[in-house]
């Protein structure tokens, strides 16, 4: 099993753009979740991101908040996530994962024990959406050493004297935030956004991926080649949101994925 | 010009906004920058005598500081115990101590350049306070609301409008103030440029918690300066209702350096101490991170924020400042807990007694005086903080009266 940076700088030596879906746990249930896990690997996922249900999900927009409300609706935890995981690598996927989640489950789950219960179960790293380098001091002593990947974010706001330190603090990769807002679609990414993303590297050394508002197979698109991932994470979940049953999740969830891996395929 | 009424922290705040190990800033990426530009122009701005003489000058002739300490002859006599002293923050214009904390804000958003301001509220006094600023100094204001706080807050939705402001009703989780902070806080992300994020609580991020006390401890200050004035001794007891603490810290921070005050929280103990039929966090939580800060929260047991009631908006909320949690965790200020039930027969009995309504918020720290001051000693002083008049309560009062 590759580790996210392996993966993405593979990626970067091939100068392509990996594809990393973002799933929530537990979107229609968990025993679909483990389905599509395989499902989005089968069609072209580079990587995915396993998003962590949170009660207060202030980083996302109407699409995640919903997914979330309808994981947590059925009492999904972070204990029976991992479970999924370790399901899912017996299961023989080898796909990097990256956990996506609110301090708050991790840190009341026991920052220790998550770290070893983690990596027992077959994650790859975690983005914690509300941490910063400066403000994660116990979490990323918990994760020292361990192997256990971390994501830190960079956004348009970001002071170009604290890349470094995000950079410095992510072993996995550097995940830029392509917009100043929450998650979810848009119907244009923003035309600096290529631009922007080669300013970017020149300050980075890590791996980059690049998410929020990106929907369509036109977005990746337009994005190919600009960083080492490309993130469709609300597209996935509203289209999810129209299924009416696990099978038909599985069927909606595969052909998204196929058809946004598709520019990414053609030279 | 009286000397500038801000206080400094009771002690100094560890590095990265920390009160022991609560508060810091555990926040998205998109935050970090307007958080640190808010942080440098508080700096700034409680250093510098021209800031601090505005707020002063608009706290005295707007506002109608300082708000009187009335002594509750009746109440007292009728108790048999302590000599009960009100801090009548109801006198306030808007009708609570939200505005000292607003306006304070409001003043820092426009030194910075900001054009619009953005607050949540819960029962809608922090929401009125901030609309009034607002209309003041010509800023936009949304303000986040959620939609079971608007029902039973109506008569304030209608005020904020009044005054200019567009009101957001918040329909997710409880629809009540966790939400509202939630939609507040993805607004703020989403026009960092232009907007300032008004919070109303000693809750957020760092610099927040330590900025509203700061904003908010005119109140301990005034209030200590006139006990010992009308009585010549300092109280025995100070109390506060608690929800996210913004009242209470402002009252302690005016008694936390005399050992001898003892200082009390009450927090809305709702119908029971079941899980989501309170708000008691000193009762009922754990350490978590909601909100930007590391605190005191009610939580189940995968982490996630439990749903709370309590019969006062205000006090709706799972919950609190850290610097109460800390003041909590080294045992200088101690937190009980009221029920609805005891907060609304606190409210009949002020109104009956001393021909003054509070607001149910701050009928739960009368409802703690009702059971303490019998214990004390006639010579004894207990100081309440009467955080807000309960005008805005009585239509709720009302229908609840009319279904039995």
């Amino acid at each position: 099993m590759k580790s996210i940076n392996a993966t993405l700088m593979a990626c970067r030596a091939e100068s392509r753009s990996a594809l990393i879906p973002y799933l929530t746990a537990g979107v229609p249930d968990l025993v679909t979740t483990a389905r599509l896990l395989h499902a989005l690997a089968a069609a072209g996922a580079d990587l995915i991101e396993l998003g962590v249900p949170f009660s207060d999900p202030v980083a996302d927009g109407p699409v995640i908040q919903k997914a979330s409300e309808t994981a947590l609706a059925q009492g999904v935890n972070l204990a029976q996530i991992l479970d999924v995981v370790a399901q899912v690598r017996a299961e023989g996927l080898e796909t990097p994962l990256i956990l996506f989640s609110y301090y708050n489950p991790i840190y009341h789950f026991g920052l220790e024990n998550f770290v070893k219960q983690a990596l027992v179960a077959g994650v790859s790293g975690t983005l914690v959406v509300d941490l910063l380098p400066e403000t994660a001091g116990r979490y990323l002593d918990a994760v020292a050493g361990s192997g256990l990947e971390t994501v830190f974010l960079a956004a348009p706001t970001t002071a170009p004297e604290r890349l470094a330190r995000i950079d410095a603090a992510s072993t996995g990769c550097v995940y830029y935030v392509s917009r100043t807002g929450v998650t979810g679609t848009q119907a244009q990414v923003h035309v600096d956004l290529p631009a922007t993303l080669a300013q970017l590297k020149t300050h980075v050394r890590q791996p980059v991926i690049v998410g929020f508002g990106i929907s369509t197979p036109e977005h990746v698109a337009q994005l190919k080649g600009c960083a080492e991932g490309i993130v469709v994470g609300s597209a996935l979940m509203a289209a999810l949101d129209t299924a009416s049953s696990p099978d038909q999740a599985v069927e909606i969830a595969s052909a998204l994925i196929r058809s946004l891996k598709q520019p990414l395929e053609e030279n | 010009m009286s000397e500038p009424m801000l206080l400094s922290a009771f002690q100094p705040l560890l590095p990265g906004g920390f009160f022991g190990h609560f508060g810091g800033q555990y926040i998205p990426e998109t935050l970090m920058a307007p958080v640190q530009e808010l942080e440098q122009a508080w700096a700034e701005a409680r250093q510098d005598p021209a800031f601090l003489a505005e707020l002063q000058d608009l706290l005295t002739h707007y506002v109608g500081r300082p708000t009187p300490v009335y002594e509750a002859r009746n109440l007292s006599q009728q108790l048999g115990g302590a000599r009960i002293f009100l801090k009548r923050e109801d006198l306030n214009h808007t009708g609570a101590h939200k505005i000292n904390n607003s306006l304070g804000q409001a003043l820092l958003a426009k030194r910075m350049g900001k054009t619009r301001i953005i607050a949540e509220t819960g029962a809608g006094q922090h929401g009125v306070a901030s609309a009034t600023v607002a209309a003041l100094l010509g800023l936009q204001c949304r303000v986040y609301m959620g939609s079971v706080d608007m029902a039973r807050q109506a008569l304030n939705v209608y005020r904020m409008r009044l005054l200019g402001t567009e009101v957001c009703a918040v329909n997710s989780g409880s629809a009540t103030l966790k939400d509202a902070i939630n939609e507040a806080m993805r607004d703020w992300v989403s026009h960092v440029q232009d907007s300032f994020y008004l919070l109303g609580s000693v809750l957020g991020p760092h610099p927040y918690p330590d900025m509203v006390a700061t904003f908010q401890s005119v109140i301990g200050k005034e209030a200590r300066a006139q006990i010992l004035g009308q009585t010549g001794h300092l109280p025995d007891e100070v109390v506060a209702c608690v929800g996210g603490g913004s009242n209470a810290m402002g009252l302690f921070r005016g008694f936390v350096h005399d050992p001898e005050v003892q200082l009390t929280g009450v927090e809305a103990g709702g119908r029971s101490l079941e899980p989501g039929q309170h708000a008691a966090r000193f009762g009922g939580g754990s350490p978590g991170v909601l909100h930007g800060s590391e605190t005191l929260v009610l939580q189940d047991t995968g982490g996630q924020i439990l749903e709370t009631h309590s019969v006062s908006a205000g006090l709706d909320y799972p919950a609190v400042g850290p610097e109460h949690a800390h003041l909590h965790e080294i045992g200088r200020a101690h937190y009980v807990s009221a029920s609805d039930e005891e907060a609304l027969e606190a409210f009949h009995r002020l109104a009956r007694s001393e021909g003054i309504l509070p607001a149910l918020e701050s009928s739960h720290a009368l409802a703690y005086v009702l059971k303490r001051a019998p214990q004390m000693r006639p010579d004894q002083i207990l100081l309440v903080n009467l955080s807000g008049r309960g005008d805005k309560d009585v239509h709720q009062l009302y229908q609840a009266e009319e279904k039995q």
